[in-house]
């Protein structure tokens, strides 16, 4: 009893957010556990409802750790973690002018991250040296134009905090059901693809040298990263994507013997970060996307000391 | 017959400052040729020139007749080890096969073959012991003999490499030249060194790259070289036997 009490209170804070959010039928679906979670505490069905609201935030915390395993891999390994960031806060523009056209949030969204993103690639690979100055720049122009044509947009509203720290708590399955295709389509690709990846990441030059088509196969990467990017950001938030792209990927390279073997430790860490801090927002009534990342920090430079100990002694 | 590198009037400049001026040269088949010259003078950009990872803004590089481009599958690289990430999850043997990838490679895994073949170069060099290590476990030499090996899976005509020895012991570059040696037989070379002892008993012929190419060759470092090049600035603060000089 005491849980749902608590359950229904976190809900109840996150409601009047989730009210001015992104996607209507997330706000009518939690709207309706809601209701029910308020008029009949204690009730056995609204147990069951409470059971398929937690498993679905789960749910979408396991997808997003195995999406995040894999492409922040690749994001650590390649050093594009700045390139990363950059696609996730220009795809804002991409939900302004969702909005202010009127056509589907995941067309408008990922259609600006992708040419954003790929704008970002191609500067990355002619001009190495000036690369970061135009991410910053498409970086922080994205973002504004994502605000500015949300004002033009009369009425409907898309709330900045849930752009940032996303609603992983009221994730509908039609999400669950993206999340898995995208992770379908990203393991097909990196395993098909796997030895020319190890090759460009590892050395690009030396890549080339023996035939490996490097600018195709970056391009291909920032592709992925923007659509996970996209994908992710509507279910975890913003900053639970970075966090996740890179936490788990650094702790996972000290310990892996491959790039593959990298990947299945950051999906699991990942996990583990999720479901812990799912578990601790509910215990102690916190927001779910910044517990999860402040767990996933403090193991992170716990791992810094660890490892600094180790070498000194 | 075709020379294994000529280069005719190549030009290069960086951010508008140029690199190399007006390079010529031609080093023949079953050549050992050691680059040598001062840091900043254009050693490693004449390599990746050589190798068609960069272009040169006027003249042409051949490698047997052909452009880089098209010929770049029969030269092994051997880069400085500092570029590449140590930190890399990635196991020795796992990096020799990266020398197994070629165009048009259709499979999706290495096949026992290519892992056999791989094994055996790590072996050559002496590394068969740790073909399983991860690559940041390694020393410096160890990780520059894995990169030799994995140049050497390629099966070159033509091996470039870029100061192989900086990280491995006397003992170790002792070995390492007869190794050369041993390979010259049937591959061209060419290796950029600072290091006194290939010169005066293994090199065929040196080039002094400062801006401006010299070739000699011999395998000696001219007055020329010292003039105009001040190429053999370090030999001479070495201290090392005269017979790398030629005689006044």
């Amino acid at each position: 009893m005491g849980c749902l009490t608590v359950c229904c209170k976190s809900t109840e804070a996150r409601h009047k957010r989730w009210r001015t959010t992104v996607n209507e039928d997330l706000s009518a679906e939690f709207e309706k556990w809601f209701i029910t979670c308020g008029q009949a505490s204690g009730n056995k069905m609204i147990e069951a409802l409470q059971y398929e609201f937690m498993r679905n935030a789960l749910m979408a915390g396991l997808l997003a750790s195995i999406i995040c395993g894999m492409i922040g891999t690749l994001v650590v390994v390649n050093r594009i973690v700045f390139l990363s960031g950059g696609i996730a806060h220009a795809a804002y523009g991409g939900i302004g002018l969702a909005f202010f056209l009127g056509i589907p949030y995941l067309f408008g969204t990922i259609g600006f991250a992708f040419v954003a993103a790929m704008i970002m690639a191609f500067v990355t690979i002619r001009s190495p040296q000036r690369s970061d100055t135009i991410i910053g720049v498409i970086w922080a122009v994205g973002m504004a134009i994502g605000i500015i044509l949300l004002d033009l947009t009369p009425g409907y509203h898309v709330d900045l905090m849930s752009y940032l720290f996303g609603s992983i708590l009221a994730v509908p399955r039609q999400d669950l059901l993206i999340m898995g295709g995208v992770i379908g389509g990203v393991a097909l690709v990196v395993t098909g693809l796997y030895n020319r990846f190890l090759s460009m990441s590892y050395d690009a030059e030396f890549a080339r040298l023996r035939g490996v088509p490097v600018t195709f196969l970056f391009l291909l990467m920032v592709a992925m990263i923007s659509i996970s990017v996209v994908i992710l950001i509507r279910v975890v938030g913003l900053i639970l994507v970075i966090a996740l792209l890179t936490i788990p990927p650094f702790i996972a390279e000290k310990y892996a013997k491959s790039l593959y073997h990298m990947m299945v430790i950051a999906s699991i860490l990942s996990a583990i970060f999720t479901i812990g801090g799912l578990w601790l927002s509910f215990t102690f009534n916190l927001t779910s996307g910044a517990t999860i990342i402040l767990l996933a920090g403090s193991v992170f430079f716990f791992s810094l000391i660890v490892d600094r100990v180790l070498k000194k002694g | 017959m075709l020379p294994a590198i000529e280069i005719e009037g190549l030009t290069y400049s960086f951010h508008g400052v140029t690199v190399l001026e007006d390079v010529n040269l031609s080093i023949r088949k079953g050549e050992f040729v050691a680059l040598i010259g001062p840091n900043g003078g254009g050693k490693t950009t004449l390599l990746k020139l050589i190798l068609g990872l960069w272009r040169p803004d006027t003249g042409t590089v051949r490698i047997f007749g052909k452009s880089p481009r098209q010929m770049s599958h029969r030269i092994g690289y051997v880069p400085q080890d500092i570029h590449i990430n140590r930190h890399f999850p990635v196991s020795a043997l796992d990096v020799v096969l990266m020398g197994k990838m070629g165009p048009g490679q259709k499979k999706f895994w290495h096949s026992a073959e290519d892992r056999l073949i791989a094994h055996q170069a790590l072996g050559r060099m002496g590394m068969g012991d740790y073909c399983n290590r991860r690559i940041g476990e390694l020393s410096g030499g160890q990780r520059q003999r894995v990169l030799i090996a994995r140049a050497l899976v390629t099966e070159p005509d033509i091996l470039l490499l870029d100061e192989p020895t900086s990280n491995i012991d006397s003992q170790g570059q002792g070995d390492f030249y007869e190794l050369l040696k041993e390979l010259n037989e049937t591959v061209t070379i060419l290796l950029v060194s600072h290091d006194v002892m290939i010169l005066s008993s293994y090199v065929k012929s040196v080039a002094c790259v400062n801006r401006k190419i010299h070739y000699h060759d011999e395998p000696e470092v001219t007055g020329d070289m010292m003039n105009m090049f001040h190429c053999p600035v370090e030999i001479v603060a070495h201290g090392v036997p005269h017979r790398v000089l030629q005689k006044h």
